[in-house]
């Protein structure tokens, strides 16, 4: 306690505020803590992507915003994410109960719906600056090729990880490291379109 | 109970050739040191800086700077000291040093980002550095780097000096992001057995929070400079309003100065306590040890830095009363900021209560320690003053801000990496520093910096503005003031050439200091127990240690030694000795 209660006795003892509360939550595990570093690396990648969406909301109060028309090509691109992350749903679930075969398939599948929606949104991108709607062209344009262009770059850098999961898959490693791998792509290929539909839901919502 | 963590040393093999032990180094303890020697490095590249400014306001006839290397030099000065020095210096340096053998872990949990995150601050360092010599030189847009200056012809350094800048500062977030990363997951996944987040010495507590803090700020900072790149490359018009510059129309129209200065804020308000929280952390462990008590309301102490952590999200406005807000808004922002003056307020009290009837060693580091209370006490007060809209709107933008902001961010945290540089330094070389030229290295820092900053303060009051490059034919400036500049200029360069004492000290003490065995400050925490000094790779020997109590346990009554190490089982009985003599 205080140091006006202890006045009488001896010393200056200390008492450990907390012997038994807390809680120690064992040995470091390896898929344990690759998954925590994955839900860590969200953090910030959630603040910048809901930081790029305040922006945009407070941009586009602004006299020279103009609503930018949305090209057909990103609701193409919307359904191939989804469709790309129940690829990566069914990869994850096959390798837990250990399907190789199932996963090897799922993972096929994600990567190559991930590939095209890289694609559309290049299709898009090329639409837009066809009919004149270039990046500096007006703020809306600018903000839907930044928001659109960051989400790719992510993408991209989630593709290195399909690949290096397709490596660990044909090197044989034992289930729990492949249901690892794939866990930890399929966790943030989910993440990647919960942001897609975040911003997809702005830039349709309010253009 | 022998256990092995998969995170264990045996993930990854001890390094043999010269490279891959001190260059391409996955060891925490390597690159704590990388880091805090880049740190410093470019730390005296802005001490310099700031000499050579100090210069021309205190005798501008010498006329050693222009305007253009004024304000570039001021920007480069602001910009290093806050994030590549001190920033770097307790995450990079202290918190990869530290959390592992704090937390009795064998190195960080990811230890390939972990060397990943040093390069790429490097590299952010170099391609800072770069900008002295591309053409026009480094940006002198302020450290604020607010648009549309920023960026427009005009201010020194609009071309390439502001795209280096900012790159720099994107490659730094990434750097920074990477080893966040690791602190946290580390703090929460690889504590040794017995070691619950409440036994977490502060020093852990106070990188941990600074940690979370910085992934969730950085990011604002790295969305604001991908934006102005653009307004800058390829005209898009963010923050860039329709603006004729030189005579020319710019290509840009309707963008917003003022989004950029929240995103700006959002990030700059967390990345004081970001440096500040360490800080409480390492001064707290300082105090406790070299007062031999153990600290007062350690609860209290933890739950102040996480309320601080929270709070420091919402005050960010606070830096733009002047930007012109909504009335309530700037009302609701200066609640908030004094109410972080509530939790802050705990910390200074639970330290000097700590220091209370404490059997206070006056060592080097405690010296540091005692003089950090008093700067930040002084530093924080006049930050109240400013916290009040009413207050701040005629102090805004003098010599007020400027004396607030060095004593309660600059040289008050500057005060615990010197005192923790001191205390840590026998565990990374097993030697001692100094003591002689230690103390006098605190006396000339502590009484300097007051010299130096005080005195501002009445120049504030004054009148007289900040971020002028001259202060000759202002009427409104008497010659007492000029007198005063030129005062603070002799300070300045006699507190800045007296750290060479303390660059000779380091360098020289880690070759030739007195040996200091395994735990010359008789500490509790478990960095002050493993088996070999400095410690070796994997940190542990053969077997992690196992924590008992926490580190903190100094003169427990009824007990010989006057601390218990974290690694001495609780006595047979079930209950501690601090525990008889309630």
């Amino acid at each position: 306690m205080s140091f006006w209660v202890d006045r009488g006795h001896p010393g200056r003892g200390t008492i450990e505020p907390s012997r038994t509360a807390g809680r120690w939550p064992g040995p470091a595990e390896r898929s344990k803590l690759a998954l925590r570093g994955l839900l860590i690396l969200l953090v910030p990648l959630t603040s910048m992507f809901g930081l790029l969406i305040s922006a945009y909301i407070m941009r586009r109060h602004m006299g020279d915003w103009q609503p930018l028309p949305l090209p057909w090509q990103v609701w193409l691109s919307t359904l191939l994410l989804v469709l790309s992350s129940a690829g990566f749903e069914w990869a994850r679930r096959a390798a837990q109960v250990g399907w190789v075969d199932d996963v090897r398939r799922g993972l096929l599948v994600a990567g190559v719906l991930a590939l095209a929606f890289l694609a559309s949104q290049f299709w898009a991108w090329r639409e837009l600056q066809q009919a004149g709607l270039a990046v500096a062209t007006n703020p809306a344009n600018s903000f839907f090729f930044l928001m659109t262009g960051l989400h790719a770059l992510h993408l991209v850098a989630g593709l290195m990880a399909w690949l290096r999961t397709r490596a660990v898959l044909a090197g044989r490693q034992e289930p729990a490291a492949i249901q690892s791998t794939v866990q930890l792509c399929a966790w943030y290929w989910h993440f990647l379109l919960a942001v897609w539909l975040a911003l997809f839901g702005v830039l349709v919502l309010m253009a | 109970m022998a256990y092995v963590p998969s995170a264990d040393a045996h993930a990854h093999g001890e390094p043999q050739s010269f490279v891959t032990k001190y260059i391409w180094s996955q060891d925490h303890k390597v690159i704590a040191i990388q880091y805090s020697l880049t740190a410093i490095a470019v730390g005296i590249v802005a001490l310099v800086l700031s000499g050579l400014m100090r210069i021309q306001l205190g005798m501008p006839e010498t006329d050693l700077v222009d305007a253009s290397a004024y304000y570039q030099f001021m920007t480069l000065h602001g910009m290093i000291m806050v994030v590549y020095l001190l920033t770097a210096l307790f995450l990079g340096g202290f918190g990869n040093y530290l959390i592992p053998l704090m937390v009795g872990a064998r190195d960080m949990v990811f230890p390939y980002v972990n060397m990943l995150s040093y390069w790429f601050y490097l590299l952010s360092v170099l391609v800072l550095m770069a900008s002295f010599f591309v053409p026009g030189g480094p940006t002198g847009a302020g450290w604020t780097l607010y648009p549309p200056q920023a960026i427009t012809g005009g201010t020194p350094g609009a071309g390439w000096g502001i795209l280096t800048m900012l790159v720099s500062l994107a490659i730094f977030i990434v750097a920074a992001t990477m080893g966040g990363l690791n602190y946290v997951t580390t703090v929460l996944q690889a504590r040794t057995r017995g070691m619950t987040l409440m036994r977490m010495p502060l020093t852990v507590w106070g990188i941990f929070i600074a940690s979370i803090m910085a992934l969730l700020a950085f990011p604002a900072l790295f969305v604001a400079a991908v934006m102005m790149i653009l307004d800058a490359t390829l005209g898009t018009s963010f923050f860039m309003p329709a603006i004729i510059a030189m005579g020319r129309e710019m290509p840009h129209e309707g963008g917003s100065p003022l989004l950029f200065q929240h995103l700006f804020w959002f990030f700059g308000h967390p990345e004081v306590y970001i440096v500040a929280l360490p800080a409480f952390g390492l001064v707290s462990d300082l105090i406790s040890t070299h007062a031999r008590k153990n600290i007062f309301g350690y609860h209290m102490m933890v739950w102040a830095i996480v309320a601080i952590g929270v709070l420091s999200f919402f005050v960010w406005a606070h830096h733009m009363y002047v930007s012109g807000m909504n009335l309530s808004f700037g009302f609701f922002f200066a609640i908030s900021t004094l109410v972080i003056a509530v939790p802050t307020a705990i910390k200074v009290y639970n330290w000097i209560l700590t220091l209370w009837q404490a059997d206070i060693h006056l060592t080097v580091p405690m010296l540091f320690a005692m003089g950090f209370i008093v700067t930040f006490v002084v530093g924080g007060l006049t930050g109240l003053f400013l916290g009040n809209v009413v207050v701040d709107i005629p102090l805004a933008d003098t010599y007020f801000v400027v004396a607030h902001f060095h004593m309660v961010m600059g040289v008050a945290p500057i005060l615990v990496v010197f005192g923790a540089l001191y205390h840590w330094f026998p565990k990374v070389t097993g030697r001692m520093m100094n003591d002689t030229l230690g103390q006098l290295h605190f006396w000339i820092t502590f009484l300097g910096t007051y010299i130096i900053f005080f005195p501002m303060h009445y120049l504030g009051i004054m009148g007289m503005p900040r971020r002028y490059y001259a202060y000759e034919d202002y009427e409104f400036i008497p010659q007492s003031a000029h007198d005063l500049n030129t005062f603070i200029t002799y300070a300045a360069l006699v507190v800045g050439a007296a750290q060479v004492l303390f660059l000779f000290n380091l360098f020289w003490s880690a070759l030739h200091g007195r040996p200091s065995g395994g735990n010359p400050w008789r500490a509790t925490s478990l960095e002050w127990q493993t088996p070999d000094t400095p410690p070796k790779h994997g940190n542990w020997g053969e077997k992690l240690p196992e924590v008992h109590r926490w580190a903190y346990d100094y003169n427990v009554p009824g007990v010989e030694q006057d601390f218990i190490p974290q690694t001495e089982p609780q006595p047979e009985s079930g209950h501690s000795a601090g525990e008889e003599r309630t």
